[in-house]
């Protein structure tokens, strides 16, 4: 183990998939030159390490980026691909929703598209709507896509290899708001599997479910919350799709009560998709009614009270916890 | 740059190559007025043949092909079965992609016909990406994808054209000028009436050329081809040829002039190269009439063959979403 950034875990990750595969090979927006001079960015240094010609910075292109993807995907390559901002995947989205998720099934199952797509996301530095909107449900809700969020370095590096070495097409989120969090990261190929959640705090009473950023906002919650007496169980989701049905629901069935945190709009959000698994298939099992801690249904705001606002807080979260253990 | 010499061989591939494509899509004419024969959408390329038969004739097997809604040429011409490309159209598990496709996404990985878009302009990205990948393993094949003047306005087009430039991929890009995209007429979707000027702001060769021609697209597709061969980038072919047909099946093309359907009828690809064909006494009339009787007894085996298979399971629906993965 070594401690290192968020940020260096990903790199670690990148430089390990292209020293294993000649097929990987990184492009995006200023993943070869960058405007950040900063050691904790992803993509930092691969260009000096590993040349033009596997790390190519394109033009500030969306829909290109995400096509060179899947056809090079569809040619047997292992293309990284970063979309700078999670709402900028608008602009890739045919690509991923129509095509990466699709084309293989509508092929009867004789291509596949092993292509990751790694995408920034996160709410709290002041940048508003267009660059802080986390659109996660979008791409759940469609078939074909998987998607991981790694809440820690570890994790960071494991399932960004999990993702490359994935033989379909997997979306990476990375919390922006987490590239200079510290930790300490196994050495070598420590690729993960994708589908698993962990229970990262056990506990009796509640079962609290998070990813990315979050994860963090629900512990201090869970810790509010024992102050007053409340044993709260944390799970960090780590794999949207496929999601890891049986952690959940093994933990939902102990505790009897469910309380989900995320940082995207609470209204069709991807805690809607929880709380309706919970109510499908654990409803004997529920004391109390399942609750979101997410923000309103509003663009991201600037403003630094506004965003403050937006953002689910450890005091929501513990309030939603006492309220239905009461 | 090397086009080979005009052999009776090859003049009469491309001749055979139009026939069967013409005779498919009749019979899918045919059987699209029967009610419920054919499931979903047909969209055909009849009277577009001779830019699919050129262009595919130009090309090696290890060159990659990308396809839209109009693949039916295509893929005939890239050699592709008719039998399981017809049982594909009627959703039939024997179907090439056993029933996932329908006729709007065929696709022939085998063949190299790599991917079909039917989400309008969402070729020329993919294709960027196959040509890339040939780049990047000098495997020194290149990657055709053909599009619309529809299309042409897609900003994914410009995109995919703008990279191609700026990474000099071996991208031939072909656009299928048919005179209209849905019911809209070039000049009211199109702001310029010669779309292959369009290359120049990607730096990369453009030229337009008589899609009705099949041996000047031949030729003209050789070259490009050629060209992005040679490592000298993407280049753009615009082939102007007519949509005979509606948009599709449904489609009653009361918003078209009959005299210009009249018109482009007597331009048909088939017609003219028969004719030229008999004329250069390259084939008898008992060749054609040979020819002929091949193509359309292999459009009734392929009909034959699609009627007595099986649909697929319905469960089968949940197949091939994902690769398994394999263990960690």
């Amino acid at each position: 183990m070594t401690e290192m950034s968020f940020g260096q875990a990903l790199n670690q990750a990148l430089v390990l998939a292209l020293e294993a595969d000649e097929g990987v090979f990184v492009a995006g927006e200023g993943v070869g030159v960058s405007i950040h001079q900063d050691p904790n960015m992803p993509t930092h240094g691969l260009l000096e390490r590993f040349g033009p010609r596997r790390v190519r910075d394109t033009p500030v292109s969306e829909a290109a980026i995400a096509g060179l993807a899947v056809g090079a995907a569809a040619m047997g390559l292992r293309p990284v691909v970063e979309i700078m901002f999670f709402p900028f995947i608008t602009l890739a989205s045919d690509m991923l929703v129509n095509h990466a998720g699709k084309l293989r099934y509508m092929s009867g199952g004789q291509s596949r598209f092993p292509l990751t797509v790694r995408v920034k996301a996160g709410v709290g530095f002041g940048a508003g709507s267009q660059h802080s909107h986390n659109l996660e449900a979008w791409m759940a809700h469609s078939p074909g896509l998987k998607l991981v969020w790694p809440s820690n370095p570890a994790d960071a590096k494991g399932l960004l290899l999990g993702a490359i070495f994935d033989p379909d097409p997997v979306i990476v989120v990375e919390d922006m708001m987490l590239y200079w969090m510290r930790g300490q990261v196994p050495e070598g190929d420590n690729r993960q599997a994708l589908g698993r959640a962990r229970v990262v705090r056990a506990g009796t009473d509640c079962t609290l479910v998070a990813y990315g950023a979050a994860l963090y906002t629900a512990l201090e919650g869970a810790r509010m919350a024992a102050e007053a007496g409340i044993a709260c169980e944390v799970i960090d989701l780590r794999s949207l799709v496929p999601l890891d049905k049986a952690c959940l629901l093994d933990s939902v069935r102990r505790t009897g009560r469910l309380v989900i945190v995320h940082e995207a709009n609470r209204f069709c959000g991807y805690g809607a998709e929880l709380a309706a698994l919970a109510a499908e298939e654990a409803f004997e099992a529920l004391k109390a009614p399942v609750r979101r801690v997410a923000p309103p249904s509003i663009p991201v705001p600037a403003s630094p009270p506004q965003e403050g606002f937006f953002k689910p807080s450890a005091e929501a979260v513990a309030a939603a916890v006492k309220e239905i253990c009461r | 740059m090397n086009i080979p010499a005009w052999t009776p061989e090859l003049q009469a591939r491309l001749y055979q190559d139009m026939l069967l494509s013409r005779r498919f899509e009749e019979r899918i004419v045919e059987m699209a007025k029967e009610k419920g024969r054919l499931p979903g959408m047909q969209i055909l390329s009849v009277g577009q043949e001779a830019v699919a038969a050129g262009v595919v004739a130009a090309l090696t097997p290890r060159d990659v092909i990308v396809s839209n809604h109009r693949s039916h040429a295509h893929l005939l011409c890239r050699g592709a079965d008719p039998n399981t490309l017809m049982a594909e159209i009627m959703g039939k598990a024997t179907g090439v992609n056993a029933g996932k496709a329908g006729t709007l996404h065929l696709a022939v990985p085998q063949l190299n016909v790599l991917m079909t878009s039917t989400v309008v302009g969402a070729g020329p990205p993919l294709a960027a990406g196959a040509a890339f990948a040939q780049q990047y393993t000098r495997s020194g094949a290149v990657t055709v994808v053909f599009f619309g003047d529809g299309a042409a306005a897609e900003g994914s087009v410009h995109e995919a054209m703008n990279l191609a430039g700026v990474w000099k991929l071996p991208l031939l890009l072909v656009c299928e000028n048919n005179c209209w995209a849905g019911a809209q007429p070039c000049r009211v979707h199109c702001a310029v009436g010669d779309l292959s000027i369009r290359a120049a702001a990607y730096d990369m060769p453009g030229r337009a050329v008589d899609g009705n021609d099949v041996e000047a697209v031949y030729r003209l597709a050789a070259e490009m081809a050629a060209h992005c061969r040679g490592g000298r980038g993407p280049a753009l072919i615009e082939a102007r040829t007519y949509r005979m047909r509606g948009h599709g099946e449904s489609d009653p093309q009361h918003y078209v002039d009959p005299a210009e359907i009249a018109a482009w009828s007597r331009r048909c690809p088939l017609k003219r190269y028969r004719q030229k064909l008999l004329d250069g006494g390259v084939l008898s009339a008992a060749d054609l009439e040979r020819m002929e009787t091949g193509a359309m007894r292999k459009v009734a085996d392929a009909v034959d063959f699609a009627d007595r298979s099986p649909y697929p399971e319905a469960r089968a629906a949940l197949d091939d979403v994902w690769t398994a993965a394999p263990a960690l």
